[in-house]
Formats: structure tokens, sequence, C-alpha cells
């Protein structure tokens, strides 16, 4: 298991590196000068920026000094404000965008594969239908699109829901609900085939024929090995996440991390947008590599067998 | 024994060979892709996905010339006005037709999803096969590039590039957009095209060494091809409304088709303007298209799962 | 009451999208205390359906219970309440299944899986449960027993994972054990193993054994009487010898030929019957091995014959018993 975990973490840094990169090389080949943007400046000033971000330096050096920030933990300053910084920015709007992510992430995994397990058990009957066309709905209609329904529908109508903004418990319930039921409806989706396919094994009839409860059976032997496929698809559910919650944000006008990040792709903020970037993908990179992980100690099989190599 | 039994002795003769019909086959033996299509059509979901899509198509060519509007002529007495007879589904800031516009931008979603879903099959084969038939070092090779592609957040690249390619305050071009919605997700598709064509490498050595000639390479591909198409068509389906999906999370962060060719995604970010005002049609109308899109391709792709599985054979 | 299981009349059918599939043909039979009943036949006979019947392991949509009774201990079984039935499942009547790879689940220790049907039946506490688990698993010769109690199922090999399903079966001792091909998926000598186990097992505890199999050298060698099955009917039954010695049903006749001998010579082709067995869909009326029966006569296509008794324990029901066949056969000297 050892050599199959570092495996895994050296790729997970070869992505990162490949991700930091490809950034880079992009944000440098937007055509025209980023700070020409900006209405005429007399060409002194045009200069010292250039030197402040050390834009006069070859490519190359910009790349090596550029890497050593980043693996310190710098992500960069922005350009079109003077006091910003990306760090200060994933400061101030990381643990609002984490409450929300978080709460929406605890929606999905318990409701998700809730009802993925209560459509399998009643295969072909109403729950099942129900189910099923609530997944599929949760999966065909984007998150941004169930948010501003929220809002006009709920948000409008009742006192208590907050349309938008920021400030205590209540203005982050609709946020998550809308971020999470894409990911739920997937979770359910993959739950409910899984567990049909458990509920049809040889080992279920072995657990019946022992003349244990049907409740028992259900959640002791069915579940624990429905829900490891379940698991395995957690890491791209929370990458949805992460990018449904920009848009999230942006409707419900939350000060997160994802707002900003809008505000600056909508602004040409390049470092800005590069340090952002790089920083997201880091997250998810972590997230898969924890959920790997994670579906490598749940299975016991995997963890035997990668010992006997 | 039963008493009252006509027995006749003439009944204990030997019974006639042809009466016997120990061999006949119950029922006709079923070929395999009309067969995936019968089990399709039983799946009313299926079916109905595949007439709203085929629906949508037609409208989205057909909706754009019935009420004489172009999607580009302001009409400045008009603006913002709600739904009526002669706008039927209203206009927009600019005076524009929303119906004609919505035709459009499903006819421009449609057509950038389905671009992009198979730009990501054109790529999978080709890199799939090739690494397939290479040698054991050129497929590993490949393989641990595939994977790390594949490994890098698919939307944060689209935003990425669409982010590069494209002027602040407009939007990107649809060579950008289909681009970047293809750049890393043919990864599954090469890893499936690759599966099928070791399995086929294999099978032909086995055969060759076996002797049994160039017959059997036929019947397996009769084999082969209906194996991997299956999945590949799937995949393909289930491709589509990711893509639009990305698109229109584009479209409403502002990085979608540029204006005044909007696509499903740029209207609802336009008509989210409209939404405090008491214009909610110009934010919903494009988002009730972009999920019924994506419901018809989920549906019908899932349909196709189902048919092509051969374990739910009833 | 002798007979631990009586089964009288069992009719079991399956609704299907193409229509009702007869599984089983109303059927009766009864297994004695300490007696080993086998059940034999092709696949798709009915045999395995009746297993799970009688412990109605069936998926109820979309098999059903057409008409029958199953007695066990002299109660009717099909009256029974699932709670009544899981109470008896695992604990008065048990179940070992065909394949060892899955029917054992691959996410649970294995010792937890025997301690299950401990701790539920007979209210065991956790140690008393590890106890008997151990002590189990020593009866059906797993090695090391205490330690591999923590192991999972896919450490151990084919023939083992078959004892830890014995083991499991066994461990609430039951009074009737329905083996349904316990040995199908092992190799050969791992086979003769697994079935010393079980006759040494039911020796000791006492227990009747219904034993399902297509493979009539285990029949010989494990049980006391044979039940032949065909197309969800019984044909014949008799005690092990009589069934071997002077089989009386063409079919059972037919079965007994295709068992390959050591003593064959190389030239001999091997036998075996020609055909398929007839469709469920539509059973047919008469005898259901008329399609395939080389002594086929124009009764038997309509007609479907009557037991026959030709011991007190020995019956089948075939036209050629009829004393008419009799006749004619000795009239043209047609082989009976």
């Amino acid at each position: 298991m050892k050599k199959y975990l570092l495996k895994r973490i050296a790729m997970a840094v070869v992505t990162i590196w490949a991700i930091i990169t490809i950034t880079f090389i992009l944000m440098h080949s937007v055509p025209g000068d980023p700070f020409r943007q900006e209405s005429k400046m007399p060409k002194v000033v045009y200069e010292n920026l250039h030197k402040k971000y050390g834009l006069d330096k070859p490519l190359s050096e910009q790349y090596i000094i550029y890497l050593g920030k980043i693996i310190r933990g710098d992500f960069g300053d922005s350009m079109k404000s003077r006091v910003e910084t990306v760090n200060d920015m994933i400061k101030r709007g990381l643990p609002v965008s984490a409450f929300i992510g978080l709460e929406a992430l605890l929606i999905a995994v318990v409701f998700g594969p809730a009802l993925g397990a209560i459509a399998a058990l009643n295969q072909n009957k109403w729950p099942d239908y129900l189910s099923m066309i609530i997944a599929i709905i949760g999966v065909s209609v984007p998150s941004f699109i169930m948010g501003t329904v929220f809002i006009q529908f709920l948000a409008r109508n009742i006192e208590w829901l907050p349309i938008g903004g920021w400030g205590s418990f209540r203005h982050s319930i609709l946020p998550s609900i809308a971020l999470a039921l894409m990911p739920l409806a997937q979770l359910a989706r993959y739950m409910r085939s899984s567990m049909l396919e458990v509920l049809g094994q040889d080992y279920i009839k072995t657990a019946k024929s022992k003349g244990i409860s049907k409740a028992t059976v259900v959640l002791r032997h069915a579940v624990r090995n429905a829900i490891l496929p379940v698991v395995s698809i957690l890491g791209t559910v929370a990458t949805n996440l992460i990018v449904g919650s920009f848009v999230i944000e942006k409707i419900f006008g939350i000060p997160g991390l994802g707002m900003f990040f809008i505000t600056s792709i909508n602004n040409r903020d390049y470092p800005l947008i590069m340090g952002t970037t790089i920083f997201y993908a880091i997250i998810l990179v972590i997230m898969l590599l924890i959920v790997d992980i994670a579906y490598m100690l749940i299975d016991p099989r995997i963890k035997l067998t990668k010992e006997g190599r | 024994m039963k008493a009252g039994l006509d027995v006749s002795p003439e009944l204990f003769n030997a019974a006639d060979k042809e009466d016997k019909n120990a061999e006949r086959i119950r029922r006709p033996s079923i070929r395999y892709w009309p067969d995936v299509w019968r089990r399709l059509k039983m799946n009313k979901l299926a079916m109905t996905g595949l007439l709203l899509i085929c629906i949508l198509g037609v409208m989205s060519f057909v909706g754009t010339k019935i009420n004489g509007f172009t999607y580009f002529e302001q009409n400045y007495s008009l603006i913002n006005s709600h739904p009526d007879s002669v706008h039927w589904f209203g206009t927009d800031e600019l005076g524009r037709d929303l119906f004609t516009r919505n035709w459009f931008g499903v006819r421009y979603s449609l057509f950038i999803g389905i671009m992009a879903a198979f730009i990501d099959f054109f790529i999978g084969v080709l890199y799939g096969g090739i690494a397939g038939i290479s040698n054991r070092k050129v497929d590993s090779v490949m393989m641990r590039i595939a994977e790390i592609i594949y490994s890098i957040p698919y939307l944060l690249v689209v935003i990425l590039i669409s982010v590069v390619f494209s002027q602040a305050g407009q939007g990107s071009s649809m060579f950008v957009l289909i681009f970047s919605l293809s750049l890393t997700s043919w990864v599954p598709m090469a890893i499936l095209v690759r599966g099928q064509v070791l399995q086929l490498k294999e099978s032909e050595y086995a055969l060759a060494s076996e002797s049994l000639g160039a017959d059997k390479s036929w019947i397996l591909k009769k084999h082969i091809i209906p194996n991997t198409l299956g999945p590949i068509l799937v995949n393909v389906t289930l491709e589509i409304p990711r893509a639009i999906f990305a698109e229109a999370t584009l479209g409403f962060i502002g990085l979608g088709l540029q204006a005044p060719k909007s696509s499903l995604g740029t209207l609802a970010n336009s008509g989210l303007a409209g939404l405090p005002v008491g214009n909610s049609y110009q934010l919903f109308i494009p988002a009730i298209f972009i999920s019924l899109i994506m419901f018809a391709f989920n549906v019908l792709g899932d349909g196709l799962r189902d048919a092509l599985d051969p374990r739910l054979r009833k | 009451m002798n007979n631990i299981l009586e089964v009288k009349n069992l009719q079991i059918s399956f609704k299907t999208f193409f229509g009702e599939v007869e599984a089983v043909r109303d059927i009766t039979f009864s297994v004695g205390r300490k007696e080993t009943v086998a059940i034999v036949g092709e696949s798709g006979c009915g045999k395995s359906v009746t297993a799970s019947g009688i412990m109605q392991l069936l998926p109820m949509p979309p098999a059903f219970f057409k008409g029958g009774e199953i007695l066990f201990n002299g109660e009717d079984l099909l009256k029974k309440t699932e709670k009544q039935m899981q109470a008896i499942r695992g604990n008065k009547i048990s179940m070992v299944f065909q394949d060892p790879m899955t029917s054992l689940n691959p996410t649970m220790k294995i010792g937890y899986q025997i301690v299950e049907g401990l701790v539920k039946h007979h209210k065991m506490s956790r140690e008393a449960a590890v106890k008997k688990s151990v002590e189990m698993l020593e009866l059906v010769a797993v090695p090391q027993p205490e330690k591999r109690i923590n192991q999972y199922p896919h450490e151990f090999s084919g023939g083992m994972r078959q004892r830890v399903m014995i083991a499991l079966a066994m461990v609430c001792n039951p009074q009737l054990l329905i083996a349904d091909e316990p040995t199908t998926a092992l190799d050969v000598t791992v086979q003769a193993q697994i079935l010393e186990l079980m006759k040494k097992l039911q020796e000791q505890m006492e227990m009747s054994i219904i034993l399902i199999t297509h493979d009539l050298g285990i029949v010989a060698d494990m049980s006391d009487r044979v039940v032949v099955m065909y197309a969800g009917q019984i044909l014949e039954v008799g005690l092990t010898h009589e069934i071997f010695a002077s089989p009386k049903h063409p079919y059972t006749r037919k079965l007994l030929a295709s068992v390959p001998r050591l003593d064959m010579s190389r030239e001999e082709p091997l036998y075996s019957i020609d055909g398929t067995p007839p469709d469920l869909y539509v059973p047919p009326k008469g005898c259901s091995f008329y399609d395939r029966c080389s002594s086929a006569m124009k009764i038997c296509k309509d007609n479907m014959p009557e037991f026959d008794e030709h011991s007190a324990t020995h019956q089948s029901r075939c036209w050629l018993n009829h004393p008419m066949a009799q006749k004619m056969n000795s009239m043209d000297g047609r082989e009976v």
C-alpha cells in the first residue's frame, strides 16, 4: 500500500506542477499587453510597473520566481488593486466559501446516497420513480438556475429567507441547498445503481438465508458494499461543488472566494486570476487525493492485495 | 394408474419422429442492434428525451425565422417588454426579440455541445487507438500523460482558456469555447478505445498462433465493434450535456458566446439583470431551455446505457 | 412425525414480461430425520428454485407460490410470516450455496459473518459467540481459526471459503441443511474433502441434508434417497441403490448412461442426451420428457402419467409402466 500511496502523491504533485505551468503559460500568452488596458499612463510609470511586477525579466526567469513564490504559499499580487494580494483575497473569501461549500457537501452526502438507497430498495415502485425524477432534475438543472428559482420564488415570498448577502446562518441556507442539488442528484443516481447491483449479489442471499432481518441486511451488508463506488465519485462531486460555488456566490451576492474570482475575471486582472486558479486547483487535487486514500482505506480488498505486491 | 383413461392399444405405439420437436427453438434469435433499439424504445423517458432533442433541433432553425424578427434588430421603444402576441418571449434591454434570440441560443448551445463531444470522440479514438497499437513503453507513457491531463480540473481549464482568448467585457468565440471544452474530456474515451484495441491485439495473436485464418478476425470485428461502439455512443451522448452545462456556466460568468450571437448561457446572464425589476422571463426562458436540453440528453444517454447493458435483458 | 420436511404438491411460478413461467409444477417429496436426499436434474429443471423456495428466499415478485404446502416439523412454512421465517432461517434450516467466491460478503470479516447468526438466533454474548465460531472453524478444518476469524473472504481459497460457508450454515445447529450444488465450483480433490466434511458433520449434529446437484457421482456417495427432477416435475424417486441399480424412467436411465466411466473404451462416444428441456412458458400437457425420449409413445404426448410404485420406496411416472405398454412391448420385442 505504501508504494501505491507514494505513487499517488507523486502524481498529485506532478499534476499541480502541470497546472501551475499551464496557467503561467496561458496568462502570459494573452494577446496584447495587460497593462495597455489601463488608460494612457506616462512612460516612466509604465516602465516602473513593469519592473515592479518583474515583467521586464525573461519569461523563464519569471517562471522560476513564480514557482518559488507558490511553494512558499505566496499566490501573487493583484494588478488592479494596489493593496490587495491574492493571499489577502483568499484570507477574506475562503472562510465564507468553505462554509457554504461544506454545508452543501453535507447536504449532498447525507441525502444523496439516502435517496439512492431508498430508490433501489423500492425498485420500480413509486419511491423509486419519485427519487429518480428528483435526481434527473437535479442533474439537468444547473445550480445557478436553481439558485435564481429559489430567489425568485422562495426568498421573495418568505420574509425569513434573505434574498442575498451574507451575515448570518440564514444567509447560507438557500445558497447551500442550491449548490447541493446537483451533487446530491449525482450521488443519488450512482448510489441507486450501486445498490441495485449489490442487492443482486450472492452474499446478500447468504445473509438472508441466515435469518437476519431485512433492515440489518440492507444496512449492514448492502450499504457497506454499495457505498464504495459512491465514495470514488466524491472527488468529481467536490469539483462540481467548487465550480458551482462561483456562480452561486455571484447570484446570491455572497462575498466568497468565488465572487472575487469572477470579479477578477471580469476585470481581466491576470495575476489575480492566475493565483486564484492555482489555489483552487491545488485544493481540488488535494481533495481528489484524499478521496482516493479514503477509498483505499475503506475497501478491505484493496488494502491487502496491494500489500502482497 | 388412472382409471377411466381411454387406453386403446393404438396409443401405446411408438410416437412418430415428426411429432417431436426437441430441437425447435422457442423464440427467434435476436440480433444485436435491432434489439438495442427495441429496448430503447421501451424506455419512455429516453424516448421523450429523443423527441425533445429532435423538436429543439428543428425549432432551433425554424423558430428563428417564423416571427420575422432578427436577433440583432434593436427597437428602443420596446425595451424590456413582457411576452405578448407580437414578441412571444418578450424583448431584452436593447429591444431585441427574445423569441428569435432564444432559438438562436438553442442552436448555438446545441452546436457547441455536440461539436465538443464529437471532438472528444475523435481525439479519444485517435489517441486510444495509437496507444493501444503501440508497444508497451509508448503506451504507458501515453496513458500517464492522459491521466495527468484528466486530473486537471475540467472547468478551471475551460475558464482559464476562455479568459485568455477573449477580451474583457466580451465573451469568447465559438472556436475558443469548443476548443476549451474538449481539451481534457477526451481521456475517458481514449481509455475505452485503448482497452478494446488491446483486446483485439491479443486475440489476433492468439488466433495467429492457432492458425485459424483471417476469417476469425472478421468475426471478432463483429464482436469488438459492437462492444466498443455501445459505450462510446453512451459516452458521447452524456458528454454533450456536460459541455452544454460548462458553456452555460461560462456564460453566466460572462465568458460565454459574444453578443449579439448569444448562447443560452449568455442570455441567462443578461437576463439576470432583469430579475429584480420584474423581468424574470428574460432569465427563466433561456434557463428552461438549458435545463430541457440537459434533461433530454441525460435521459437519452441513460436509456442508451441501459439498453446496451446485456445484464438487463428481460 | 418421522419426516422433518414434507413438500406436498408444490407449485412455484414466475411472472415475467413474456408470461408466466412454471418453474416448479406440482412436486411432492419428503425428507426424514438424519436422512440425505439428493435432488438431481439438468440445469433449469427447478431444483434450485425448489431449494430457495423452501427457505422462501426467492424474489417475491416475480416469483410466487402457486400452490402446495411445505411442512417443516408439521408446520406449513408457506403460512408463516416473514418474521417467523427469519427465526427459522439460519437456525432450524440452513443453506449452503454454490459459488463460494461470491457467497461471502467481501467487506466483512468472516468471523463476524459467522457470529451474526449466533447472536441473532441464540442471543449469545459477543465473547461466547466468538468462541463458538472458533470451535466451528476448527470443526470444518480451517487452520488457525483464532487468527483467521479476523480475516476477509478474499484471504481464503475457494475450498476454504466453502468450509467457512458450511461453518456459517451449521453454527446454529440446524435440523435441515440445504446444499445447493455445494461442490460444483470447486476442484475435484477439494470436492471430496468438502463432501467428507458434510458427512461427518451430519453424523455429529444429526441433521438432514437436501443435496441439490447434477453430479451423479456425488449422489452415489452421499445420499440415501434420490429425487429426479425434470422440467419442474419429479419423474422418479427412490433409494439410492434402487435408482442406480434399476432406474425405471427413461430420463433417469439416460442420466446414468451419460456419466463417463473409467472403464469405458476410448472408442465409445460420450453419451449425452439430445435436445433441450421444454419451454416452461407453455408447459407440455403430457410427459415433459416426450420430445427427447427414445421410448416415447403416442399416449405420452398429451397425457401426463401418474406415479407407479415399484417398491415401497421406489416410484416413477411413465407410461411405460402401464400394463398396456408392457403388453405391446412383449408383442413386438421393444425394449422397455
